[in-house]
């Protein structure tokens, strides 16, 4: 142990009362900080992995076609031309999936495809009716590329695949209906009603998802649309998810067809979380703060009243270097205790929170608290809680060492 | 030949004013003095003569306005703040009037203080050697104790065993009996001088005590500013 730490932490037990109120600030607000961030993203996480898990890493949908950039207008050499800015435009729907399908395929980073057939249509049971999606889908390909398997609370998957004209009926949209598994229900598409048994309900716990979407095999889906060829969109899966937005870039180069990544998609709901977890961050960024604020008053307040010893230690041959580290180790040991108790603090409340049964309904829908473990939230809380503390501790450290210990013996230090 | 006394320091024309604009002083007005090793010198005088600013330019605790002072043979004055330092570690100790012990730290700790600084013994060689310093003051069997459970006198012993852990080559002391009684005065007085004298070290003292100042070898009376 350095001879400056130990004069440090004798130091330190001399102002317990001050060092706790600054070691308590810091162990909430690296708590806090863990705890929320921990919320933030395990709430986002969730979006992110349901929003994967139903609709792809990348959905493949529009044929781009290239228009002529400008086209004279008002007669040869007039020079009035309309432009047309991105030189090309969207067409609506893929008209050969199966040979896309392959296309896509070959991109090294993708791991399922599955082409979808969507449309618009009412839904009647025998209780109401309700506007919904059907989606067409052929339940081998849709498995690989979605969650859809682990998403049924009723019913079964299997029966999906063996029943005829079976569906697939989401959570919130089936207790409108009040649908049960086995149960039959109609759907009409342009005056056309064809009828359906419900094979199983799932749920995906999103809320915009749960209320509007039915599946159902892509055969029934075509005869009921009278679509026999064609698709939607394909979803497309990815191994690595976070390399969605270069793959979606390269599929709309080399295919000709608009590839849209999931970040890019749900922009707007991403934003939220990210506002959300910023704000948050900050708020509870306040404790650390505060405990900057503390660790100043209480290290300027030991500068004050140990100046003596600041002078007998300078006349022992001690450096204002050793001066200014004898007050940055006591900063330092706080913030050490501090951010090691809170980060141990912030675990444990974060565990707490993830087991206590809280139903979550709304926007999405879930059981229980939805919190992600990740140690960046606790790097992250350490490196404020140091910065903020360290900075604090800088101006009193150097006054400390600024000080002439003729001056302070002599009583005319300032 | 006899020996050339051993000069431990020396002094030439020191100036030193105090205060700011209209409150400016001439406190020192260029003293010159010199310190031999093994004698003890106590500087005298009424209060605000300059005694304490002179002991604390030769301690390298402040800087003169003007005049040079060597330590050791070393020119000290005007020289970095580090060379400074480093010269009162290893070359001078200081006693004071009030003890300046730190408190938290035991007898055997505040001994070893300087010594840790220096780093010039093992730790097991540092602390033989405090335990011998505070056996020789009287505090052997106090070793261990918080400063705080000493009395003024007892703190005072450890504050003079401090000021020899280095052997430093002078001790200067201001007013080092100035609060105590006339029993313990005297008997801090004894071990500071028997100590400084065996191990050849100069003693520069400034007392306003004439009992102390008669005992000394010399004695250099101060009068606004300049000896007289």
């Amino acid at each position: 142990m350095s001879q400056n730490f130990r004069i440090a932490l004798r130091f330190l037990t001399a102002k317990k009362r001050a060092m706790l109120m600054s070691l308590s600030c810091i162990i909430l607000g690296v708590g806090l900080f863990v705890v929320t961030q921990a919320a933030t993203t395990g709430f986002q996480e969730f979006f992110i992995k349901t929003i994967l898990g139903t609709n792809g890493a990348i959905l493949i949908q529009d044929k781009v076609q290239a228009t002529m950039r400008s086209i004279a207008s008002g007669g040869y050499n007039s020079g009035y031309e309309i432009r047309q800015k991105e030189g090309q435009k969207y067409i609506e729907g893929i008209d050969y999936p199966e040979i896309l399908t392959g296309g896509v395929r070959a991109f090294r980073n993708v791991s399922g495809v599955s082409a979808v057939l969507r449309e618009t249509v009412t839904i009647h049971s025998s209780f109401r009716e309700q506007t919904g999606q059907a989606y067409g889908i052929v339940l081998a390909d849709h498995l690989r590329v979605s969650s859809l398997g682990s998403q049924v609370v009723a019913g079964s998957i299997e029966d999906f695949r063996v029943q005829q004209a079976g569906a697939l009926v989401g959570r919130v949209i089936a207790d409108k209906l009040q649908l049960d598994p086995g149960d039959t229900f109609e759907i009409v598409d342009k005056n056309d009603v064809h009828h359906y048994r419900v094979s199983a309900i799932y749920q995906t716990g999103v809320n915009d998802i749960d209320s509007v979407r039915v599946y159902l095999k892509m055969d029934d889906a075509r005869a009921l649309f009278k679509k026999p060829t064609g698709a939607t969109y394909l979803q497309v899966s990815l191994i690595e998810r976070d390399r969605a937005r270069e793959d979606a870039a390269e599929m709309t180069n080399s295919l000709g067809y608009r590839a849209d990544a999931w970040q890019d998609r749900e922009k707007s709901w991403l934003g939220v979380f990210k506002a959300f977890r910023v704000a948050t961050a900050i708020t509870v960024s306040v404790f650390t703060l505060i405990a900057g604020l503390a660790m100043f008053n209480t290290l300027a307040m030991i500068v004050l009243e140990k100046t003596k010893e600041i002078a007998i230690l300078r006349s022992m041959g001690y450096t204002r270097e050793d001066i200014s580290t004898i007050f940055l180790w006591q900063a330092a040991i706080v913030l050490a205790i501090g951010t090691v108790v809170g980060c141990a603090l912030g675990a444990l409340i974060t565990y707490g929170v993830s087991q206590y049964p809280m139903p979550i309904t709304g926007i999405f829908t879930s059981h229980k608290f939805l919190v992600q473990w990740s140690r960046w939230h606790y790097i992250e809380a350490v490196v404020i809680s140091v910065l903020t503390v360290m900075v604090a501790s800088l101006m009193p450290s150097r006054r400390a060492a600024r000080l002439e210990p003729g001056d302070i013996i002599r009583g005319t230090a300032q | 030949m006899a020996d050339q006394p051993k000069i431990a320091m020396r002094c030439e024309g020191l100036q030193r004013y105090l205060g700011q604009d209209e409150g400016r002083v001439h406190v020192l007005k260029g003293v010159t003095f010199e310190a031999q090793a093994g004698h003890v010198y106590a500087i005298v005088g009424p209060s605000g003569c300059g005694k304490s600013t002179l002991l604390y330019l030769l301690g390298l605790l402040d800087q003169p306005d003007a005049g040079k002072i060597w330590i050791n043979g070393q020119l000290m004055s005007n020289s970095l703040d580090a060379v400074r330092t480093a010269a009162r570690g290893e070359h001078i100790g200081f006693v004071f009037q009030f003890h300046f012990l730190m408190l938290e730290f035991t007898c055997l700790e505040n001994v070893m203080m300087p010594m840790k600084k220096l780093g010039r013994l093992t730790p097991p060689q540092m602390e033989e050697r405090a335990s011998r310093l505070l056996d020789s003051v009287g505090l052997g069997d106090k070793v261990h104790r918080l400063g705080t459970h000493l009395s003024g006198g007892e703190q005072q012993r450890v504050a003079v065993a401090r000021a020899m852990a280095n052997q430093p080559t002078i001790i200067l002391a201001d007013e080092p009996t100035g609060n105590l009684d006339v029993k313990n005065a005297s008997l801090v007085f004894d071990l500071l001088t028997s100590l400084a004298k065996d191990n050849g070290q100069a003693v520069v003292l400034v007392t306003h005590n004439p009992d102390i100042a008669h005992r000394c070898d010399f004695t250099r009376p101060m009068r606004d500013g300049v000896f007289v």
